[in-house]
């Protein structure tokens, strides 16, 4: 069976310490998919796997059916796969539109095209009056969502988000839980979040993965997962359940 | 042309004034003027080829002497030995330096040599490639490469045989050639995906850049238009010296005119130019004049300006100026 994304006994190992350990999962197209877990359990090293930063040393990722696992980072995005980094790493001394005008300029080889096409996904993520601006001189808020409109601006099939709500206000982070809804509902994109704020995890995931030392312990329906002793046990917490 | 529609109105009447008034001088101006105005321009020139690398590209190259020797000893040697005229020796020049560039851009590229690594093995080229020509018979060892001047190719201007104003028009349109052919880039896709490897390759290639290639066309274009650089300077002065041309202290004369003008500027590798040439010509003049010339004025001199500009305008004296004009876009 070929699933939209599909990862199949991945395992990843930094000398001694398994960060991944026989991880499988499926995405369906369209779909909004979490992967939580406490600190260390293994999610940034999962999702490096994915783009293509590290080689796993065993198991398979497809994409849309073709192996990727290995391939090189720009590849990766090539392939149609984007994603931000937990540290958001934004091109400082460029201009806000310059950030995601490069990101635009993967699908839209003319500047101008690359241009228009960036101001659209601008004006998406609350960044257009911002446009002019140094990308150093924004607040971390408007960072991550330059962030996620730089990833965006790849136009994306599946796009990787790696705790994009993460120091945010609740404010904020209801903003772009309304902005990626609003996203997967217009334009069939299909999201991996990795996410701690588990308001924005309930509000947005269709199905949670849960890691705990670099093995899938959970997988399913948010509500299910939620009430699973297991992650209770690992992650959440006995309170969790009030 | 669409190359300058970011511009202001003020910008452009600006530009306008500044290329006219360049093409008057030779009116006013004598000889020795003439000759520090085409030192400007190649200068800035060269450090406009040395600008796509560093200040676009951010791969800091301490070894373009070696281009512009190349340049200039394949040319001078072609038409020497062979007779063939300066222009098909400019392409067989560009060729040659295209070549070193590559084989330098691939190891360090490939390899991961980043910062001042990369440094070291662009000036380990550069040294090397002294040495050797230090050595070879055929382009006259150490003892130097000369070009003969002859009465009868006077005004063979078609083959770069001819008086300073051949050369000033030349320098001026090479100056403004690189202008035009680097703002052309930087509103390129090639020159976006520049600045995007300057500021941080790993988000880079998460955009789907080829970091490696990216960077190649770099060092190809910027070696390329470093050896042209080299071509004029062999048929402007007649000859030529390994340790001369390939000297490390040519390629960080290269340099600090975009530097002082502006890293990653269009217009900071002119004005830098502009600024540090005719300093350096006058401070020679000057103690020539006063008996106290000694070797290594010029570089002193150049080392307490470098200190100047990074503590008055550490981004370059262009940003500065281009403020205090207005000539900010909106």
């Amino acid at each position: 069976m070929s699933r939209f994304l599909e990862v199949a006994h991945v395992t990843k190992r930094f000398r001694g310490l398994t960060a991944v350990d026989d991880v499988s999962f499926g995405l369906e197209k369209g779909a909004i998919y979490a992967i939580i877990g406490p600190n260390g359990a293994g999610k940034t090293t999962l999702f490096n796997l994915l783009a293509g930063v590290y080689a796993p040393d065993a198991g398979h990722i497809a994409f849309e059916g073709t192996p990727i696992a290995g391939l090189a980072p720009e590849k990766i995005c090539q392939a149609g796969i984007a994603r931000t980094f937990q540290i958001v790493r934004p091109f400082p001394g460029l201009s806000v539109l310059e950030n995601a005008k490069i990101g635009a300029l993967l699908r839209h080889r003319d500047p101008a095209d690359a241009e228009q096409a960036a101001g659209e996904t601008l004006r998406r993520l609350d960044l257009w009056d911002k446009r002019r601006q140094l990308a150093a001189s924004l607040t971390l808020p408007d960072r991550k969502r330059l962030e996620m409109a730089r990833a965006l601006a790849t136009e994306p099939k599946l796009l990787l988000l790696d705790e994009v709500m993460a120091g945010l206000r609740p404010t904020e982070t209801d903003r772009i839980v309304a902005i990626l809804k609003a996203l997967a509902a217009e334009s069939g994109l299909t999201v991996l979040l990795i996410e701690h704020v588990m308001r924005a995890v309930m509000a947005l995931a269709e199905r949670i993965l849960v890691l705990h030392h670099g093995a899938a312990i959970a997988e399913g329906e948010p509500t299910a997962v939620v009430r699973d002793p297991l992650v209770l046990e690992c992650y959440l917490g006995a309170e969790a359940l009030e | 042309m669409s190359v300058f529609a970011a511009l202001n109105g003020r910008a452009r009447w600006l530009l306008a004034l500044f290329v006219a008034s360049l093409a008057l001088a030779p009116v006013a101006a004598d000889r020795y003027i003439l000759s520090v105005l085409i030192l400007i321009f190649y200068f800035a020139y060269l450090g406009q080829a040395w600008n796509i690398m560093m200040g676009f590209a951010g791969q800091l190259s301490l070894g373009h002497s070696l281009y512009v020797g190349l340049g200039a000893y394949v040319a001078a040697a072609l038409w020497t030995k062979f007779g063939v005229g300066p222009w098909a020796g400019m392409f067989a020049g560009m060729a040659v330096a295209m070549a070193f560039g590559a084989a330098i851009g691939w190891l360090g590229f490939r390899f991961g040599i980043a910062g001042v690594y990369f440094a070291l093995l662009t000036i380990a080229f550069a040294e090397f490639t002294r040495i050797a020509f230090d050595h070879m018979d055929w382009t006259g060892r150490a003892g130097g490469l000369f070009l003969p001047v002859r009465a009868e190719q006077a005004h063979q201007w078609w083959n770069l045989r001819g008086g300073p104003l051949l050369f000033y028009y030349l320098a001026l349109a090479l100056m403004l050639g690189a202008l035009w052919l680097c703002a052309a880039l930087r509103a390129a896709r090639i020159g976006h995906y520049w600045l995007a490897v300057r500021e941080d390759e790993a988000a880079a290639r998460a955009l789907g850049i080829d970091v490696f290639a990216v960077k190649m066309k770099a060092v190809l274009i910027s070696s390329a238009m470093a050896s042209v650089g080299g071509t004029f300077y062999a048929f402007y002065y007649n000859n030529l010296f390994p340790a001369q041309i390939f000297d490390m202290s040519r390629s960080i004369e290269m340099i600090l005119a975009p530097i002082v003008g502006g890293l990653g500027t269009l217009i900071g590798p002119i004005l830098g130019a502009f600024i540090l040439t005719p300093l350096g010509e006058g401070l020679i003049a000057a103690t020539e004049e006063a008996g106290l010339s000694a070797p290594g004025t010029k570089a002193v001199f150049y080392g307490l300006a470098l200190m100047a500009i990074v503590w008055v305008a550490p981004s370059g004296v262009w940003p500065w100026l281009r403020r205090k004009l207005g000539l900010e876009t909106p």
